[in-house]
């Protein structure tokens, strides 16, 4: 039973961090800093729910980053039409509400998700990983050729947004700690939601798809359910982004970007839930730091992640168990 | 044969290219039974299974269960009409626990599981029921082992708790002794003997001694065809079983 205090001192001390990261950065006179970190939080939202599809499910999506970039996008795009008083669809649907676009940026992603995965999920493998990634590439043409909102170029929009009437997302620190509570809550979720029948089904998919079927269960539905929420958490996730950005291109849906989001999950320990949140500090912080060091950091950061991956199946969280629960699936 | 035979198959073809794996097969399994399929290697007896369970559409022929034409049916929804399997090759959840691959298949029978709040595993409606299944199959001792560091022999008998499980109405178990030493044999000859009155049984099996002491009934197949069926006795009489199987040594 070490091995859950373990697994709870890891969760509370990482959450514990990021939680006076804020606090330290004041202290010594960096609080320019802030901004960066909250953008590391919210990418470890959206390699949280990753981890729902691919530590879970098995499903090795290589488009997450689409209803990352689609959140975001329907976030902008609400924002601008209310800004500039253009009407949306014939109508007056612009609106500068946040509760009303963080929610519009949830269901359009995972309306997207939704559509996605009911052809992806037909096929599995190598199949499914080139077929999320052909979406993904198809969304980010889509908003590419989307000259009315910018094109390549990206869409800037007005970012002052009050959060329910209290937090104020100017305020670098105040929506820092917003972000963080946002990724407690889904975290907290996640964690309900994988012990869960619904959970054990979606794991039992990643063992052994065809033993599901032969004991009953239509695995193609409930793959497509959990497909649907991850892409609905990242959809929260990219209109964290756009509060965070007030700026938004295509880049951020490069199918590049759904790769960082794997290399995330990977290295933070895949099916950890937690793990992708170190995984995401981790993956960001050597983005950041690695080019100072060598204009050729990825021929660095490469073979960081493949020592990762070889050595530590539960990648950075892995560290934190005892060896006998390392390649033990379900906690 | 028994018109009221709770599966019952008739014209049943499958081809790979050319070859004719099985060829126009009629069979009918009697509730309550254990119907053996007894075949040289390469017979199709495993590709026969697949067609009942439903993982391989047969090209022609029908499969009724339960008086019901299934044979354009899912493999979910003739698991949930009770055909339940095992197979040739052990198909377990390796990353669970010995008493999670239970709870499993458990839960398949327990309505939907779109439900997203409370732990399974500390779920009674769950758990219970799938000790008991542990215990019924003998690895009570071993509820809680990763199902990968199982013996072998532990890990067959496991697949036969998640098919007992769901709550079947027949059970199609392939060659459940595939690899076994003799002692883990021996076990699950008990364990099968066990289920013998108590389950409707669809056996695929090599030892001879196991299935002419517990089947009810034998259908020989070979090449794909099914030259006879009948009780364990005339099976053993018929000229044409010794010829093409019986005699030739491969059991
Ligand atoms: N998926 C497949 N594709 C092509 N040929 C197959 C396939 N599955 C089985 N076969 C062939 O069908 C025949 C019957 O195989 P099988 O049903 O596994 O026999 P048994 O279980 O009686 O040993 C064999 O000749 C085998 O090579
Ligand atoms: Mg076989």
């Amino acid at each position: 039973m070490s091995g859950l205090d373990k697994r709870t001192w890891f969760v509370l001390v990482l959450l514990a961090g990021l939680a006076v990261l804020p606090l330290i950065a004041t202290a010594t006179g960096n609080e320019f800093q802030i901004g960066q970190f909250r953008r590391i939080l919210i990418f470890a939202i959206a390699a949280v729910s990753l981890d729902l599809i691919l530590g879970y499910g098995g499903m090795v999506s290589l488009g997450h980053a689409a209803f990352f970039g689609v959140g975001a996008y329907v976030v902008a795009i609400l924002n601008w039409h209310a800004d500039r008083e253009v009407p949306l669809f014939g109508m007056m649907l612009g609106t500068q509400n946040v509760l009303a676009t963080w929610t519009a940026a949830v269901v359009v992603s995972a309306g997207l998700a939704f559509l996605i995965g009911l052809v992806s999920l037909r096929t599995t493998g190598i199949f499914f990983i080139m077929i999320t990634l052909a979406f993904a590439q198809m969304v980010y043409f889509f908003f590419v050729s989307l000259r009315a909102y910018g094109g390549d170029d990206g869409l800037r929009f007005p970012g002052d947004t009050v959060v329910l009437g209290v937090i104020d997302t100017e305020n670098d620190t105040a929506f820092y700690y917003l972000v963080l509570g946002v990724l407690c809550a889904t975290l907290y979720l996640c964690r309900r939601l994988v012990n869960s029948r619904f959970g054990m089904v979606v794991q039992g998919c990643r063992e052994n798809e065809r033993r599901m079927r032969a004991l009953g269960y239509p695995t193609y539905l409930y793959k497509l359910a959990a497909f649907t929420l991850a892409g609905g958490i990242a959809g929260l996730a990219g209109a964290l982004f756009a509060a965070h950005e007030s700026y938004i291109s295509p880049s951020i849906m490069h199918w590049t970007r759904s790769g960082d989001l794997i290399v995330m999950v990977v290295l933070g320990g895949m099916g950890t839930l937690i793990g992708p949140v170190a995984g995401a500090v981790a993956f960001l912080f050597l983005e950041k730091t690695l080019p100072d060091y060598t204009e050729h950091w990825m021929i660095v950061f490469g073979p960081i992640l493949l020592l990762v991956v070889l050595f530590a199946r539960r990648g950075i969280f892995g560290w934190f168990l005892p060896p006998e629960e390392r390649d033990r699936h379900g906690h | 044969m028994a018109t009221d035979a709770l599966l019952s198959v008739k014209g049943l073809v499958k081809k790979f290219g050319g070859l004719t794996a099985t060829d126009g097969v009629d069979l009918d399994v009697a509730e309550g039974e254990i119907h053996a399929i007894i075949g040289p290697n390469g017979a199709g007896k495993t590709t026969l299974i697949a067609q009942l369970a439903g993982e391989l559409a047969p090209n022609a022929g029908t499969i009724a269960f339960a008086g019901r034409d299934v044979t354009a049916m899912p493999v979910y929804d003739r698991a949930r009409r009770g055909i339940a399997r095992s197979y040739q090759i052990t198909q377990v959840f390796k990353g669970f626990t010995a008493l999670d691959n239970v709870a499993m298949a458990v839960q398949a029978q327990a309505g939907h599981s779109f439900r997203f709040w409370r732990p399974a595993r500390d779920d009674r409606e769950l758990r219970e029921p799938a000790r008991a299944i542990l215990a019924r199959v003998g690895l009570d001792a071993r509820a809680d082992v990763p199902a990968a560091a199982l013996a072998h022999g532990e890990q067959r008998q496991l697949e036969i708790a998640m098919a007992l499980a769901t709550q079947p109405r027949l059970l199609l178990l392939d060659e459940p002794m595939a690899g076994m030493g003799k002692e883990e044999s021996e076990r699950m000859t008990r364990l099968l003997a066990k289920l013998k009155g108590e389950e409707t049984i669809l056996l695929i099996e090599h030892d001879m001694d196991v299935v002419f002491a517990l089947a009810d009934r034998i259908t020989v197949l070979v090449y794909g065809r099914a030259i006879a069926t009948g009780t364990p006795d005339a099976i053993r009489a018929n000229a044409d079983v010794r010829a093409a199987y019986l005699g030739d040594g491969d059991a």
